[in-house]
C-alpha cells in the first residue's frame, strides 16, 4: 500500500483535513477530498490550466503540485471567489460577453484572470492575452474571454 | 437546468403573446453554475463504493499478443477486477456503424477489447477497477502483457500496396472504394484548354475537448444508469442494452455537463461497454476518467486524407469540371462515424460553384493508427481545403482574380435550388436548398475591407502581406426526427425536455427563447431537461448542426401545440395557471437537410525569413438562416473558426513510420493559445431562411471552421506569390512553410528557372 498521511489544508477560507496517499496532488484532493469540483482535470501535465487554483494569491497549477506541499498557504478555488449565489464583477462580465461555452476550463480561466487584475489593475489587451495563455479554451476562441476581462478592468478603474 | 423563477412568468396563461425572444441576444441560463463551479461534468458524479477504471493499452501499432499475465495486478491490495477478452463473454462482439455505412466498410468493425491481435497503439487490452485510480494505474504497471510484434501500417500509400494487411483475415486495406458523379466529367475535360491536377494532403488531427472522455456506470441488478456519453443516447443505449441482451428499457443514459463535444465526444467506443460490463461483475459503480495521453491516443482521430483534384477551365476562368480521387486513412478499425468525413468530402468538392460535371474516386484504408471519426465541419473542412487552393492556383496560371473567378463561378440565386446529384452512396439525390452565395462573397469582403488590404506580397516593415478567399456551402440538420415534450405545471412554469443533447452550445437558453416565443412566457419560466433518454420515447442526438434545426423546430411545434391548449382553457373561462399539468408530446420529421453557406477571407503577414505567418484580420461570414441568439452565435463562428485556424497552422496528431504515435500530449500536440488566436470577425447574415423547417434555421455549429484552411493557404500563398508555392498540404506548420520556402529558393537559384 502506498503511504498516506493526514493533510490538513486551508480552502475558501475553510479548514479541510483528510487522510489520503502523500502522492495525492493538489487538484485530487480539492476535487476528491474538499469536495470542490469547480476545479477540473484537462491534462494532468501542467500545460491546459484547467486545473488553476490560487495559491496566496497567486495562480498556480494544481494538477502539479503534491497537496502536501501546500503547507500553511491560503488556497482560493473557483467556488471561493464569491459568496454563495453571488457573483463577482469578473464572472459577470464572463456571463455578459458569453466568455465561456462548455464551461471546462471557465474556473482555471477566472482564477488566472482575477490572479492577473489583483497584480495588474489595467492590463492592455497584449497582457491579457500573454497572461491566459497558459489556459486552453478549445470552444471560445478566446476573444470573449480577453474582451471579458478587459471590460471587468475598466469597469474597475471607472469605479475607483 | 436552470431554476425558474416563480415571480414574472409571463403571460403565458393570458392572451397570446408574439415572441421577441429569438434573435436577441440573451445571457444564458447555463452559464452561473459554470462560472461558479456548480457544473456537474462527468468526473463530478461520484458515489459511496464507487470503483476507478483503467485501461491497459497496447503499446504496439500491429502486435499478436502471445499471452497476458494478471497475477500480480489482481493480487495488489484495492484491486477488485483485472480482465482481458478471456474474462468477457461479449469480447468478440463489434461495435456497429452509426453513420455512413459504405459498402465493405463493416469488414473492419472494432471489438470491445483485443483479443489476440493489436492494431494500433492505445487499442484496450485489459481494464482494471480499483478502490483509487491511483491503484489503479499501479496496476495497469503489474500487468505482463507478451507481444509478438509485427510490421506495421503507417501511411495511407503504404496501405494502398496492400503489401502488409491490418486485418489479414479480410485480405485488403481497402475498406470501401465507389464512385461518384454527376454530369458527364469526361466531355466536360475533353478539349479544355486548361487543365490543372494536383496531389492534396490533410494532416491528421482531432477535435480534443477540453474536457476528455469519461464514464460512470451503476448496475443494480435490473438497471443499468450510464453518465457522460453526451451525443447520441439513445443509439448508445440500445446498443448497449444489445450487449448484455437487455430490453433497452434496463438501460438508462444520462446527460452530464460536458466539456466540449466536437465530434469526438459521446460515439459508442469500446470503453463504453467495458465501464458498465466492468460494473455488472462488481454491483457496484465504476467511473472510468480518460487522461489526456489516453484522449490522444484512444478517442477518435480525425480529418487525414490524400486527394489528387483536377480542375478543367476555360482561359476566362469559367470551371467547366473537376475530378479526383479522395483516398483517407480510417486508421485501424472503422468506428460508428468513419465513413462520414471521406463521402462528405467527396461530396463537397465541387462546393458552391455552378460545376455540372464531376467526378470522383473514392477509397478509404485501414491503417496501423487511432480509428477516425467525425470532427466539426467533418470532410467539409478538407474538401474546401482542396478545391479553393486549386481554385488559386489555376488563377495564378491563368493571370486571373481570384476573386472574379469566384463570382463567376458562384451558383446564382435565381438557380435555385440547385441539384447536387447523388454523391453519397447511402443517400439519395440531394440539392442545395436556399441561398445566395454572391451576396456572402460580398459581404465578407467589405467587412474586411480587402480593396484597401495590402496584399500580393506587398512588403510592409519586412513582411509580406496576402489575402485569401474561400467559399464554402455545407449541410446541416441530419437526423431525420426529433421529440419534443413540454409539460405546463400548475405553478406556471414549464418543463421542456428534448431529445438532443448539448456540449456546451447553449441549448438550455436557446429552447427556452424558442418556447418562450411562442408561449409569450420570459425565459425564467422554462427549466430545459436534454440528453438523457429518461426524457423523450426517443432522441436522435446532436450532430451535423442539428440540434436548433431539428431539435428546436420540435420544441416550437411543441410549444404552439401547448398555447392552443393553454388558448382553450383561457377561452372556458381559467384564468391562471393550469389546475393539472398539461402535458405536449411530439415528433417533428424533418423535410431532409439545409445548406448554410458563407465566405472566409484571411488578411496574413508572412516573414520571408523565419516562414512566420501572423493572421493580421479573419472574417468569417455565413448565413445561418436564422440567427436565434447572436451572442451565442457568434460564439459558435468565432470558436470554430479559431479552432480551424489553429488546426490550419498547430494541431497535428503525427506518427513514425512504425506507426508509434510521436504527438501524445499537448506538449506535443499544439492547440491555437491566446497569444496565437487572431481576432476573428464573425458575420452571420439571415438573407436566406431555409424552407425546410418552422424556424428557417440552418446549422451554425460548424461553418466557422469549414472554409479556414482554404483561406489561410491562399492568403499564405498570395504574401508569396513570388515564390508560387503549391501549399497542397497542411498543416501550414512553421517547419512546413519554411521548408517550402528554402526548397522555393534553392529551384529559384537554378540557372535558367525563373520564380
Ligand atoms: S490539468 Fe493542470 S494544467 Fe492541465
Ligand atoms: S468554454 Fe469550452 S473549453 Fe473553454
Amino acid at each position: 500500500m502506498n503511504p498516506s498521511r493526514e493533510i490538513t489544508l486551508r480552502v475558501n477560507g475553510n479548514t479541510v483535513r483528510a487522510v489520503c496517499e502523500t502522492r495525492t496532488t493538489l487538484l485530487d484532493f480539492l476535487r476528491d477530498h474538499a469536495g470542490l469540483t469547480g476545479t477540473h482535470a484537462g491534462c494532468e501535465h501542467g500545460v491546459c490550466g484547467a486545473c488553476t487554483v490560487q495559491l496566496d494569491g497567486a495562480s498556480v497549477r494544481a494538477c502539479l503540485l503534491f497537496a502536501a506541499q501546500v503547507g500553511e498557504g491560503q488556497i482560493t478555488t473557483v467556488e471561493g471567489l464569491a459568496p454563495p449565489g453571488a457573483m463577482t464583477d469578473l464572472q459577470q462580465a464572463f456571463r455578459r460577453h458569453h466568455a465561456l461555452q462548455c464551461g471546462f476550463c471557465t474556473p482555471g480561466m477566472l482564477m488566472t484572470a482575477d490572479a492577473l487584475l489583483r497584480e495588474t489593475p489595467h492590463p492592455d489587451e497584449a497582457a491579457v492575452r500573454a497572461a491566459l495563455s497558459g489556459n486552453l479554451c478549445r470552444c471560445t476562441g478566446y476573444q470573449p474571454i480577453i474582451e471579458a476581462v478587459l471590460d471587468c478592468a475598466e469597469a474597475r478603474g471607472a469605479r475607483s | 437546468m436552470n431554476a425558474p423563477d416563480r415571480a414574472g412568468l409571463g403571460n403565458a396563461f393570458e392572451a397570446a403573446a408574439t415572441g421577441t425572444l429569438s434573435g436577441a441576444p440573451i445571457e444564458r441560463v447555463e452559464d452561473e453554475r459554470f462560472l461558479t463551479g456548480a457544473g456537474r461534468f462527468t468526473d463530478d458524479v461520484r458515489f459511496e463504493g464507487m470503483g476507478h477504471a483503467a485501461i491497459l493499452r497496447s503499446t504496439h501499432a500491429h502486435a499478436r499478443i502471445r499471452r497476458i499475465d494478471c497475477t500480480a495486478a489482481r493480487a495488489l491490495p484495492g484491486v477488485m477486477l483485472v480482465a482481458t477478452a478471456a474474462d468477457i463473454a461479449q469480447a468478440n462482439k463489434p461495435i456497429p456503424i452509426r453513420l455512413a455505412p459504405l459498402p465493405g466498410l463493416d469488414r473492419f468493425l472494432q471489438p470491445t477489447i483485443a483479443a489476440d491481435e493489436v492494431r494500433y497503439v492505445g487499442e484496450p487490452v485489459a481494464i482494471v477497477v480499483a478502490s483509487s485510480r491511483y491503484v489503479a494505474e499501479d496496476a495497469l504497471d503489474l500487468i505482463e502483457v507478451d507481444y509478438d510484434e509485427g510490421p506495421a501500417v503507417a501511411s495511407i500509400t503504404q496501405s494502398a500496396s496492400n503489401a502488409t494487411l491490418v486485418h489479414a483475415a479480410v485480405g485488403t486495406n481497402v475498406a470501401t472504394q465507389y464512385p461518384v458523379e454527376r454530369g458527364d466529367v469526361d466531355r466536360a475535360f475533353a478539349g479544355a484548354p486548361y487543365t490543372r491536377r494536383e496531389r492534396f494532403r490533410c494532416h491528421r488531427h482531432t477535435g480534443a475537448p477540453m474536457e476528455t472522455r469519461g464514464l460512470v456506470a451503476e448496475w443494480n441488478g435490473s438497471l443499468m444508469r450510464v453518465w457522460g456519453a453526451t451525443k447520441v443516447p439513445f443509439f448508445n443505449r440500445g446498443l448497449l442494452a444489445s450487449f448484455f441482451d437487455l430490453p433497452e428499457t434496463a438501460v438508462d443514459m444520462i446527460e452530464t455537463d460536458i466539456g466540449g463535444g466536437f465530434g469526438i465526444r459521446g460515439e459508442f467506443y469500446p470503453e463504453d461497454f467495458l465501464v458498465p460490463w466492468a460494473s455488472m461483475q462488481l454491483g457496484r459503480p465504476v467511473k472510468w476518467i480518460e487522461d489526456r495521453r489516453e484522449h490522444l491516443m484512444a478517442a477518435n482521430h480525425a480529418r487525414e486524407t490524400e486527394c489528387e483534384l483536377e480542375i478543367a477551365m476555360n482561359l476566362d476562368g469559367t470551371i467547366r469540371g473537376l475530378r479526383g480521387r479522395v483516398m483517407a486513412d480510417l486508421g485501424a478499425y472503422v468506428r460508428t462515424g468513419g465513413g462520414v468525413a471521406v463521402s462528405r468530402l467527396a461530396q463537397y468538392l465541387p462546393g458552391p460553384y455552378r460545376i455540372s460535371d464531376f467526378g470522383c474516386e473514392v477509397m478509404a484504408l485501414v491503417t496501423n493508427k487511432t480509428p477516425v471519426g467525425t470532427m466539426r465541419g467533418p470532410g467539409r473542412y478538407e474538401a474546401n481545403y482542396f478545391r479553393e487552393r486549386l481554385l488559386d492556383l489555376a488563377c495564378g496560371d491563368l493571370g486571373l482574380d481570384p476573386v472574379a473567378v469566384r463570382e463567376m463561378n458562384l451558383i446564382a440565386r435565381h438557380e435555385m435550388p440547385w441539384p447536387i446529384g447523388r454523391l453519397v452512396p447511402t443517400e439519395g439525390e440531394g440539392a442545395y436548398d436556399v441561398g445566395d452565395f454572391h451576396s456572402g462573397l460580398h459581404k465578407a469582403l467589405s467587412a474586411i475591407g480587402y480593396d484597401r488590404l495590402p496584399r500580393d506580397g506587398a512588403l510592409i516593415d519586412g513582411w509580406l502581406h496576402g489575402v485569401g478567399v474561400a467559399c464554402f456551402v455545407e449541410s446541416s440538420g441530419g437526423g431525420k426526427s426529433e421529440n419534443a415534450r413540454i409539460v405546463a405545471r400548475t405553478d406556471g412554469s414549464f418543463d421542456i425536455y428534448s431529445g438532443v443533447s448539448t456540449m456546451g452550445q447553449g441549448h438550455e437558453t436557446v429552447f427556452a427563447q424558442i418556447a418562450g416565443d411562442e408561449l409569450g412566457a420570459p425565459i425564467s419560466a422554462f427549466r430545459v431537461h436534454h440528453g438523457s433518454t429518461a426524457h423523450v420515447d426517443y432522441g436522435w442526438g446532436t450532430f451535423h448542426s442539428r440540434a436548433i434545426v431539428v431539435g428546436g423546430s420540435a420544441v416550437k411545434l411543441a410549444a404552439a401545440q401547448m398555447r392552443e391548449q393553454l388558448d382553450a382553457l383561457a377561452a372556458a373561462g381559467h384564468r391562471g395557471p393550469p389546475a393539472e399539468d398539461i402535458e405536449v408530446k411530439l415528433r417533428y420529421d424533418t423535410k431532409g437537410p439545409t445548406y448554410s453557406y458563407g465566405t472566409h477571407v484571411a488578411h496574413v503577414a508572412v516573414d520571408p525569413e523565419t516562414a512566420r505567418v501572423k493572421v493580421l484580420a479573419y472574417v468569417a461570414l455565413e448565413d445561418v438562416g436564422r440567427v436565434m441568439n447572436p451572442l451565442l452565435a457568434h460564439g459558435q463562428a468565432v470558436g470554430g473558426a479559431v479552432q480551424g485556424i489553429g488546426a490550419t497552422f498547430l494541431d497535428e496528431l503525427r506518427y513514425d513510420e512504425n506507426a508509434q504515435l510521436l504527438s501524445g500530449s499537448y506538449a506535443d500536440y499544439l492547440m491555437a493559445t491566446s497569444t496565437e488566436a487572431p481576432a476573428v470577425q464573425a458575420v452571420l447574415l439571415e438573407e436566406s431562411p431555409s424552407p425546410s423547417n418552422p424556424l428557417g434555421a440552418k446549422g451554425a455549429g460548424e461553418g466557422g471552421i469549414v472554409a479556414t484552411a482554404g483561406a489561410l493557404a491562399n492568403a499564405v500563398g498570395n504574401a508569396l506569390a513570388a515564390w508560387r508555392l503549391p501549399l497542397t498540404s497542411l498543416p501550414l506548420s512553421l517547419d512546413n512553410l519554411a521548408r517550402a520556402l528554402r526548397e522555393a529558393r534553392s529551384a529559384a537559384a537554378v540557372p535558367g528557372q525563373d520564380h
